[in-house]
C-alpha cells in the first residue's frame, strides 16, 4: 500500500510535469521526447464481460486491434460474465501497476471499493460501454455509444425518407403508422432507444404526420419478433407503413412474418433497425430492410486514444460518446465486408 | 341432467371450458379473432397462428406429460430445444447461396438424435442413479445452452436454404402450416401407443407407487428410462420447428422458459404433478390455452410491462378454477343456498 502511495505521488509528479510541458508548449516537435509518454510506453489493463454475443466478440477484437496498432501493451482478461471476475482482474491491474485500467462493467453496482483502490494507487480509470453507479470521481471518463441518440437517428432518418420518396400512408388518411418492436423490458438501452425514437418523433416539425399505431416487446430475439409481428399484422396488417425495431434480430423475425402475409418487406412497410449487425445487411441487400442504425461495437481506437491523453495528463470529458453510422440499404452491399459484427 | 352431469365431471370439461372462456372473450374483444383468409394458397389468420405456435408447445408437452405421469420432471426441454436448433443448423450450414452442407433429411435425423442422448443422460441419473427428477434436469438445464453455443461457436446460425424453413412454416401448396401436421403426427403416434400397448398403465403405475409397481414385476428404471428419451426426443422435434420458424439457431433464447410453458400445459390439463393419471387430451387443451392467452394479449395490445402481470392474472384463475378445493368451496356454498331456499 505504502508502495502505491510512493507511486502514486511519483505518478502525479510526472503527470504534471508532462502536463507542464504540454502547457509550455513552444517546442512542438519535441513532444515526444522528454516529459510526453508516447504511446508504446503505456501499459492498459483491460477486463471484458466474456463472450455473450456476436456484438461482444467483436468489441474484443476490436480492443485487441486497436492496443496494436497503436502500440500499446495490453493486459486483457476475460471476467466470463462474473463481476467478481472483473474486480479481482481490476486487483490484479493494481498490483501489476498498470498506466491505465479500463473495463466494460458487467453490472452497474457494486464497483465502489475497487474503483477507490485504483484511485488511490494512482490509476486512472476508463469505462467502456456500460456505465456505473458509483461516484464519478472515481473514473476519468466513459465512453459509449449513446442508445437514445441511436433512436433518434432511426427516427430522422425514417422521417427524411419518406419524404424523398413520396410516400403515402397505405390505408390512406395524412398520417404514416408506425408498428415498433421494443427490447426487452427493464433493460435500460431498450428503453433509451425507444425514448430517443418517440422524442425525435414528437419535437420533429412532422409530428402530426406520423402515428405510433402498435408497439409491443419482442424480447430482443427473432423468434418474438416475428410473433408480435403477425399479432400486429392481424389487427393493422393494410396500414403499418414503418417498422421500428430495436435490434436486428425482432427485424429479420418480422420480415418473415411481414412476407408471410403477402406483404412486401422494404417496400410496403419501410422497415429500420439498429445495431447494423451483418444479418441485417444481408436483409437490406436482398431489399427486405431500409436502413440499419449502427450500435458500434468499436471502441478500441478512442480508448488508445483517450489512455494515451490521459497518461499524458490532457484533460478529456467526462463522457465520450462515440460516431455511430447509419447505413441505409443502397450503400449495404459495399459496406458489408468492412461489417465485423 | 345426468348427462350434464357426466359431461362437467369429465376431467377435460374445465380444460375446455377456460380455453372457451377465453375464444369467447376474444369474440367480443378483438375485432376479426376468428376471421380466415386465404393468402397465396394459404390460410391467414390468428387461429392459425395460435394452433402454428402451440403445436411446438404440444409436443413438447406429450413428452413432459409422460415424464410427469412417472412422478418426475423434466426441465431441461429449454435448452435440449436450444441444442437440437444448433445441431440442425450447424449441420445445414449458414451459406448464404441457399445451399446445404448436408441432407435436410439427415440433419433432423442428427439433431433428434443428439437430444434422445440428452434424454439418455437425465434418464440414466433419475432411473440408475436415483436422483432427484428436477436436480437432474436442472444440470441439461443450464449446461445445454453452453453445449448449443459450442456447437454454433457462440453465434446465432442464419440458415438461407429454403427447405429447412417449411419445417416450421408452410410447406408450398400445403393450406396448413406443418407445425400442426407434425403435432397431430406425434399426437396420434402416442395415442396409439397409449390405446394399443399397456405403455400407458405402466407408466401410471409407476407413478402412483413405483415400489408397488416393481413388486408387481414392472421394470420401473425402463419405464422411466424410456420416457425421459421420449422427453428428450419431443424437444428435439421442437426445437427443430422453433429454429425452422425464424430459419435461424439461437441457442441464447430458442426454447428459452418453454419447459415451463409444458409444465403448465399439463398441469392445466389436469395431470398431477405428483404423477399418476395423466391426460394427453388435457395437455393439448392446457397448450393451445397458454397460446392463445399469449396471442390474446398482443392482440389487446396490452403494454409490454404489463404483459406478465396479465398473464399470471389468468393462469391463476384457471388454476383456482381446477382446484379440488376450490371446487367444494363453491358446492358446499351452492348447497347450503340450496338449504337455505327449503327451510324457507
Amino acid at each position: 500500500m505504502k508502495k502505491n502511495r510512493i507511486l502514486a505521488a511519483i505518478l502525479a509528479g510526472a503527470m504534471t510535469l508532462s502536463l507542464a510541458a504540454c502547457g509550455g508548449g513552444s517546442s512542438a516537435e519535441g513532444e515526444s521526447t522528454d516529459g510526453e509518454k508516447s504511446a508504446s510506453d503505456i501499459v492498459l489493463g483491460f477486463a471484458q464481460v466474456g463472450a455473450e454475443s456476436e456484438w461482444r466478440t467483436a468489441n474484443t477484437d476490436n480492443i485487441k486491434q486497436a492496443a496494436e496498432d497503436a502500440g500499446i501493451t495490453l493486459q486483457f482478461s476475460d471476467a466470463q460474465q462474473k463481476q467478481e471476475n472483473q474486480i479481482k482482474a481490476i486487483r490484479s491491474f493494481i498490483a501489476s501497476d498498470v498506466d491505465v485500467i479500463s473495463f466494460c462493467p458487467i453490472v452497474e453496482t457494486g464497483w465502489d471499493t475497487v474503483l477507490q483502490e485504483a484511485k488511490d494507487a494512482g490509476i486512472p480509470v476508463i469505462l467502456v460501454d456500460r456505465g456505473v453507479t458509483a461516484d464519478p470521481s472515481l473514473y476519468v471518463t466513459h465512453i459509449s455509444a449513446d442508445a437514445l441518440q441511436e433512436g433518434a437517428k432511426a427516427f430522422n432518418w425514417i422521417d427524411e425518407y419518406m419524404h424523398e420518396q413520396n410516400k403515402t400512408p397505405r390505408g390512406g388518411g395524412d398520417q404514416f403508422q408506425i408498428a415498433i418492436l421494443e427490447g426487452t423490458v427493464g433493460s435500460s438501452v431498450a428503453a433509451d432507444r425507444l425514448e430517443g425514437f418517440k422524442n425525435a418523433m414528437s419535437e420533429s416539425q412532422n409530428a402530426a404526420q406520423y402515428n405510433i399505431i402498435a408497439s409491443q416487446t419482442g424480447e430482443y430475439t427473432r423468434a418474438k419478433g416475428k410473433e408480435v409481428m403477425e399479432s400486429f399484422l392481424k389487427s393493422d396488417g393494410d396500414k403499418i407503413d414503418i417498422l421500428f425495431s430495436c435490434n436486428d434480430d425482432m427485424a429479420l423475425g418480422a420480415i418473415q412474418a411481414i412476407e408471410a402475409a403477402g406483404i412486401k418487406p422494404g417496400e410496403d412497410i419501410v422497415i429500420v433497425s439498429i445495431d447494423a449487425a451483418k444479418g441485417s445487411f444481408n436483409a437490406m441487400i436482398e431489399g427486405k430492410m431500409n436502413c440499419a442504425v449502427e450500435h458500434t461495437p468499436n471502441l478500441g481506437e478512442i480508448l488508445m486514444e483517450t489512455a494515451v491523453k490521459i497518461v499524458n495528463g490532457e484533460d478529456v470529458p467526462a463522457t465520450i460518446e462515440v460516431e455511430e453510422g447509419i447505413f441505409p440499404a443502397d450503400i449495404a452491399e459495399q459496406e458489408l465486408p468492412n461489417r465485423t459484427y | 341432467m345426468e348427462k350434464w352431469k357426466k359431461i362437467t365431471s369429465s376431467h377435460l370439461f374445465l380444460p375446455v371450458f377456460a380455453l372457451a372462456l377465453l375464444l369467447i372473450f376474444n369474440a367480443f374483444a378483438t375485432p376479426g379473432f376468428f376471421s380466415i383468409e386465404v393468402q397465396n394458397g394459404q390460410l391467414f389468420g390468428r387461429i392459425i397462428d395460435i394452433l402454428n405456435r402451440a403445436s411446438i408447445l404440444i409436443v413438447l408437452s406429450m413428452g413432459m406429460t409422460f415424464v410427469i405421469a412417472t412422478g418426475g420432471i423434466d426441465i431441461s426441454q429449454g435448452s435440449v430445444i436450444a441444442i437440437s436448433g444448433a445441431v440442425c443448423c450447424y449441420l445445414i450450414g449458414g451459406a448464404t447461396d441457399g445451399t446445404a452442407q448436408m441432407p435436410l433429411f439427415v440433419a433432423c435425423l442428427a439433431a433428434v438424435a443428439v437430444c434422445a442422448v440428452c434424454g439418455v443422460w437425465n434418464g440414466f441419473l433419475v432411473s440408475k442413479l436415483k436422483i432427484q427428477p428436477m436436480v437432474a434436469t436442472l444440470i441439461l438445464m443450464t449446461a445445454g445452452r453452453g453445449i448449443a453455443m459450442l456447437i454454433t461457436e457462440g453465434q446465432n446460425i442464419t440458415v438461407y436454404y429454403k427447405p429447412f424453413t417449411y419445417i416450421g412454416n408452410s410447406i408450398p401448396g400445403s393450406p396448413l402450416p406443418t407445425t400442426i401436421y407434425i403435432a397431430a403426427a406425434v399426437v396420434l403416434l402416442v395415442v396409439l401407443i397409449q390405446k394399443k400397448t399397456s405403455v400407458g398403465m405402466f407408466v401410471q403405475a409407476v407413478g402412483i407407487n413405483a415400489e408397488a409397481a416393481r413388486r408387481t414385476g414392472l421394470n420401473v428404471t425402463a419405464i422411466i428410462f424410456i420416457m425421459y428419451i421420449f422427453s428428450g426426443m419431443c424437444a428435439g422435434v421442437a426445437g427443430l420447428m422453433e429454429s425452422s420458424m425464424i430459419a435461424a439457431a439461437d441457442p441464447n433464447n430458442a426454447g428459452l422458459n418453454m419447459e415451463m410453458d409444458a409444465i403448465l400445459s399439463v398441469a392445466l390439463g389436469g395431470t398431477l404433478l405428483t404423477g399418476g393419471r395423466f391426460y394427453i387430451g388435457g395437455s393439448i387443451i392446457g397448450a393451445i390455452t397458454i397460446q392463445t392467452l399469449t396471442t390474446t394479449l398482443y392482440a389487446l395490445g396490452v403494454s409490454s410491462e404489463q404483459l406478465p402481470v396479465y398473464k399470471a392474472a389468468v393462469v391463476i384463475l384457471i388454476c383456482l378454477l381446477q382446484s379440488e378445493k376450490f371446487k367444494k368451496i363453491i358446492e358446499r356454498k351452492s348447497l347450503n343456498q340450496k338449504k337455505a331456499v327449503k327451510q324457507v
